[in-house]
């Protein structure tokens, strides 16, 4: 373990019920270093930093900080949260004061850490506005006032622009950097969660690449760019590829890309959360570009991030449309006559990928061995709880869509009932 | 800092404003009237006779709204522990939410004799009866209170949560920022239901027959019971425009300045569009006196709580594992459980010493007044349906009427029952139709509320495509407006026919002008019990009410609530 190490994770495991939310996690955070987590949605990262912070308790091995156990809510920490989570009856002022009156400092201290905090962040003015009067981008610098109010050692940041509108992101994030760089707070280390690859090569020194099912780290990456950082800069860019290569990963055996079916023991994957009528235009637009896309590019041609793209690219993957392959994704045979298709067509090279699919295979034999064909969805979603835990009705509600989508089978809404569709 | 303190010496502000003059008078008038009340009371108000002088009508009231104060204190202190209780003990929870749910279902006198007994025991029979007065009030108001505090508790977001934990909250800070603030709009505009709830049966909490012994408090509700005992209309109408004019004052004067100041603690970030305003709110907000109230004392007082209950080291568990019991906590648990099976086993003694005749009663009782349950229901639903779906499409109207529909809600059906009776009493079956009357009239604002809200929101472009496609009346109705107010109308029905159930105590059992009027049904069998001192009935005829209002309450009318929320809830 180095010296310096402020956060020492040894095989960090974390359940509900059945479900492996985090497997396995080796992690060390330095002093002085700022470190994103990135990954696909669902693979842990915000767990991640919750059991950091010590807002969750790990199921297995050892959290330290500093060398020594960590129990209950970490002192030195603070969090910057997604929603900002200000208190809505609090002013400006009110809301940073409160982390200072907590720790019992008392008043007229108080008041002035909290104003030179609020004048830091660029709100003086606003200090006896409500959180409701603000736009998104002055509430998360309320959120970041109040979390430096504190003095933590590990500022714990949970994907804290991504509620917020592209300009202010980016100034924020800015402003964030150039405190941080003049070490302007006492902070000596970040721990950041975020989606947003840019924005993680943007701003870290090393960045943790992580996936789901279950969710584990699956690399590291530093970041050995000097601040300021450009975009557009050609290292820039390529540690991006670098970083979505890692983080889409590679296509791999039709085993590996399934999983297993419920019931059978294997760890099951499970379905994104995504329409299938999406991927017709995810296909047309690979095949405008002869059938290969830069992930980042093709993020951005669309007009989304990596998270809006990410769960679509899966599908595609799951049902054989495409592959992944350093950072770029590539139409298979039955991608690229899918793209060409009419939608009868398309409907069908759907059905018959479908059943490859663990659990909508498993979803269409139960129902065909049903004498009436018809199954109540609570059959269903007892089966998928011991395999996806609070997520079962979630699961199966994709596998209706997915399964209507291809008129495999359908539901009925009022006997709450899964039925074969006879033809 | 600077920023916070010069609102106080703003150059060119009047040394006083009006909002000072208000605040001055108001406490001056408040003292004369305490010390004109505390030594100027006529003996009459002493009791124990009710006079029916208009003279002794201030009193009366100040009386009544003490006891309706204290009553609400207790309400108020006993929701708010034994829902954060609730809330924060998953074990606990498991017993408490459907405890809660049975007492809710308990008609407020049924709870009469257990207390009385309870507190005579212990206490001088002139104290005993005040605070049985107190605790009847109470069973009337606390419940939905406590709900209100639970359902709250348990949806603080949770990073609202998480911040409460990492910036290191100990309980009374969370209590104070995150739980309290979360859970007060809900327990405002749920107070303001209890108290209408209290007025309610204050008639019935204020004078009482047990057995041989009858006990009057001086009161505004033994007002009313005298002078419908005596059938004394001009009293009558006297005692009603007083408890009106008491209703309204404490409409302008306490609940609506509270709404809009908790227009605060909404949680919608963004900034809503109705709000409700209130000038006495207005005036204080400007008053220097309130000012120099909050700074000098109240902020000051709230800086030493904080200090002296604040602890940093406290470190706030949450959600997934409960703790385990602590050996006390199991003693007491043990406790509990062997004095409920002692209960059991008495109740079942005293159940079974009941004669067939008496089971026969109360099953026939039970029919009859499920039926008048059921048509004051529909009858609520007939006329709430369309002047809800007028006002609530008419944000002009709403914003005109809901005031005035607030107020109305608060005026106790039982303290006007006796002037319908007056007329009722004429007629063949007058009884019957009036008790179903009292029950609507107890019920019907429920619905009426739920429907209001359903209505407004109906997104307007469902409305133009009705208009559009040319539907007009019935069909309107049917494809548009029955649909989308089911789920509204469902929970309306939900509370209304608790009330309902509730109101048939004092609706199927009267006295009026010196007679004793009764109908068959198990409202009146249990006045009847509580009035003979015949506790086997009394226990009988509650342990019956209850089971059937619980019964149906899970097998019907949670399930037509779920199925209205999976099918017709407007996105």
């Amino acid at each position: 373990m180095a010296a310096d190490a402020l956060v020492h994770l040894e095989h960090v495991g974390k359940t509900f019920g059945h479900f492996h939310a985090l497997r396995d996690i080796n992690l060390t955070i330095e002093s002085g270093e700022l470190v994103c987590l990135v990954g696909p949605s669902g693979c842990g990262k915000s767990t991640l930093l919750r059991i950091i912070a010590g807002l969750t308790p790990a199921s297995h091995g050892v959290v330290r900080y500093r060398g020594s156990r960590l129990h209950g809510v970490n002192p030195h920490t603070a969090i910057v949260f997604q929603t900002f989570a200000l208190f809505p009856w609090l002013t400006v002022l009110e809301n940073v004061e409160v982390a200072l009156k907590a720790r019992g400092v008392e008043k007229a201290r108080r008041t002035t850490r909290a104003q030179e905090l609020v004048d830091l962040v660029g709100l003086s003015g606003f200090e006896s506005a409500y959180p409701r009067e603000l736009s998104g981008g002055m509430r998360q610098k309320v959120g970041f006032a109040r979390a430096l109010a504190v003095e933590p050692e590990l500022l714990c940041l949970d994907e804290p622009f991504s509620a917020l509108d592209v300009l202010s992101a980016e100034s924020l994030r800015g402003e964030l950097l150039e405190l941080w760089l003049a070490r302007a707070m006492p902070t000596r280390a970040i721990l950041m969660v975020t989606h947003n690859i840019e924005e993680a090569v943007e701003l870290a020194d090393r960045i943790v690449v992580m996936a789901k099912d279950p969710g584990r780290v699956l690399g590291e990456i530093h970041v050995g760019l000097r601040h300021p950082r450009a975009r557009k800069d050609v290292a820039f860019q390529a540690l991006v590829d670098r970083v979505y290569a890692a983080v889409t990963g590679r296509t791999g055996s039709e085993a590996e890309v399934q999983g297993g079916a419920p019931g059978t023991g294997a760890v099951l994957r499970r379905l994104p959360d995504v329409r299938l009528i999406a991927l017709g235009g995810l296909t047309e637009k690979i095949a405008a570009e002869n059938g290969r896309a830069d992930l980042p590019r093709l993020a951005q041609a669309i007009g989304a991030d990596y998270t809006a793209l990410a769960p679509l690219v899966e599908a595609a993957e799951r049902l054989g449309l495409a592959r992944l392959e350093a950072g770029d994704i590539i139409l298979t045979p039955l991608g690229q006559e899918y793209a060409e298709a009419s939608i009868p067509v398309r409907k069908e090279i759907i059905a018959g990928r479908l059943l490859r699919v663990p659990l909508i295979r498993w979803i269409y034999e139960t129902l065909q061995q049903d004498d009436n064909q018809r199954v109540d969805r609570d059959y269903f979603v007892e089966r998928l709880t011991p395999e996806f835990g609070a997520e079962a009705e979630h699961q199966l509600d994709i596998a209706v869509d997915w399964g209507r989508f291809a008129d495999l089978f359908a539901y009925d809404h009022d006997s709450h009932e899964l039925y074969l569709e006879s033809d | 800092m600077r920023r916070l303190e010069f609102t106080l010496s703003l150059p060119g502000r009047p040394p006083l404003t009006w909002g000072d003059a208000v605040v001055l008078a108001a406490i001056g008038a408040a003292l004369w009237l305490a010390a004109r009340l505390a030594f100027h009371a006529p003996a009459v108000v002493r009791g124990p006779e009710i006079s029916l002088a208009a003279s002794a009508l201030p009193w009366y009231a100040a009386l009544s709204f003490l006891r309706m104060l204290a009553a609400y204190g207790l309400s108020l202190l006993f929701a708010v522990s034994y829902g954060l209780y609730a809330a924060h003990n998953r074990r606990a929870e498991r017993v408490l939410l459907p405890l809660l749910d049975v007492l809710q279902s308990v008609p407020i006198l049924s709870f009469l004799p257990v207390v009385l007994l309870s507190f005579t025991v212990i206490l001088p029979a002139g104290v005993a009866v005040e605070l049985a007065s107190i605790v009847l009030i109470f069973t009337s108001q606390a419940w939905h209170l406590a709900f209100s505090t639970y359902q709250s508790a348990r949806t603080v977001p949770r990073e609202l949560m998480e911040a409460a934990a990492v910036f290191r909250f100990g309980g009374w800070f969370r209590f104070k920022y995150v739980e309290l603030p979360f859970a007060a709009l809900g327990l405002i505009w749920n107070s303001i239901m209890s108290w209408a709830g209290g007025w309610f049966f204050l008639m019935a909490a204020e004078m009482f027959t047990v057995g041989s012994r009858d006990f009057r408090l001086p009161g505004l509700g033994s007002y009313l019971q005298t002078a419908a005992h005596q059938g004394d209309t001009h009293a009558l109408a006297l005692g009603v425009v007083t408890l009106i004019g008491l209703i309204v004052a404490l409409d302008q004067l306490v609940w609506r300045p509270l709404l809009a100041w908790a227009e605060r603690f909404k949680v919608e970030t963004v900034e809503g569009a109705n709000s409700v305003s209130s000038w006495l709110r207005d005036l204080l907000a400007r008053s220097l006196l309130v000012e120099r109230f909050i700074t000098q004392v109240w902020q000051p007082l709230m800086e030493r709580l904080d200090r002296r209950w604040q602890d940093p080291a406290a470190t706030v568990h949450f959600g997934e594992t409960p703790a385990r019991p602590s050996v006390t906590q199991r003693v007491l648990w043990g406790a509990v459980a062997v004095a409920l099976v002692w209960g059991l086993l008495r109740l079942f003694d005293m159940l079974s010493a009941l004669p067939p005749a008496a089971w026969v009663d109360i099953g026939r009782g039970l029919l009859a007044t499920f039926l008048r349950v059921m048509a004051a229901l529909l009858l609520a639903a007939a006329w709430t349906l369309p002047v809800g779906v007028a006002i609530g499409t008419r944000p002009r109207l709403a914003a005109l009427l809901q005031p005035v529909a607030q107020v109305a809600a608060s005026v106790p059906a039982t303290a006007l029952f006796p002037l319908v009776l007056l007329f009722f009493l004429r007629l063949p079956g007058g009884l019957d139709v009036s008790a179903v009357l009292l029950m609507m009239l107890g019920s019907q604002w429920y619905l009426l509320f739920n429907v209001i809200a359903g209505a407004s929101a109906i997104p307007r472009d469902l409305h133009d495509t009705a208009a559009l496609l040319g539907l007009t009346g019935w069909a309107r109705w049917r494809t548009l407006y029955l649909p989308a107010l089911f789920p509204y109308t469902v929970t309306g029905a939900i509370t209304a026919v608790g009330g309902a159930w509730n109101a048939s105590i004092v609706a199927e059992y009267v006295e009026f002008a010196g007679d004793t009027h009764a109908t068959e049904g198990i409202g009146a069998v249990i006045a009847r019990a509580t009035e003979q001192g015949d506790f086997p009935l009394l226990a009988a005829a509650t342990l019956v009410m209850v089971l059937t209002v619980v019964l149906t309450n899970r097998l019907f009318w949670l399930r037509l609530y779920r199925l209205a929320e999976a099918r017709y809830r407007l996105e």
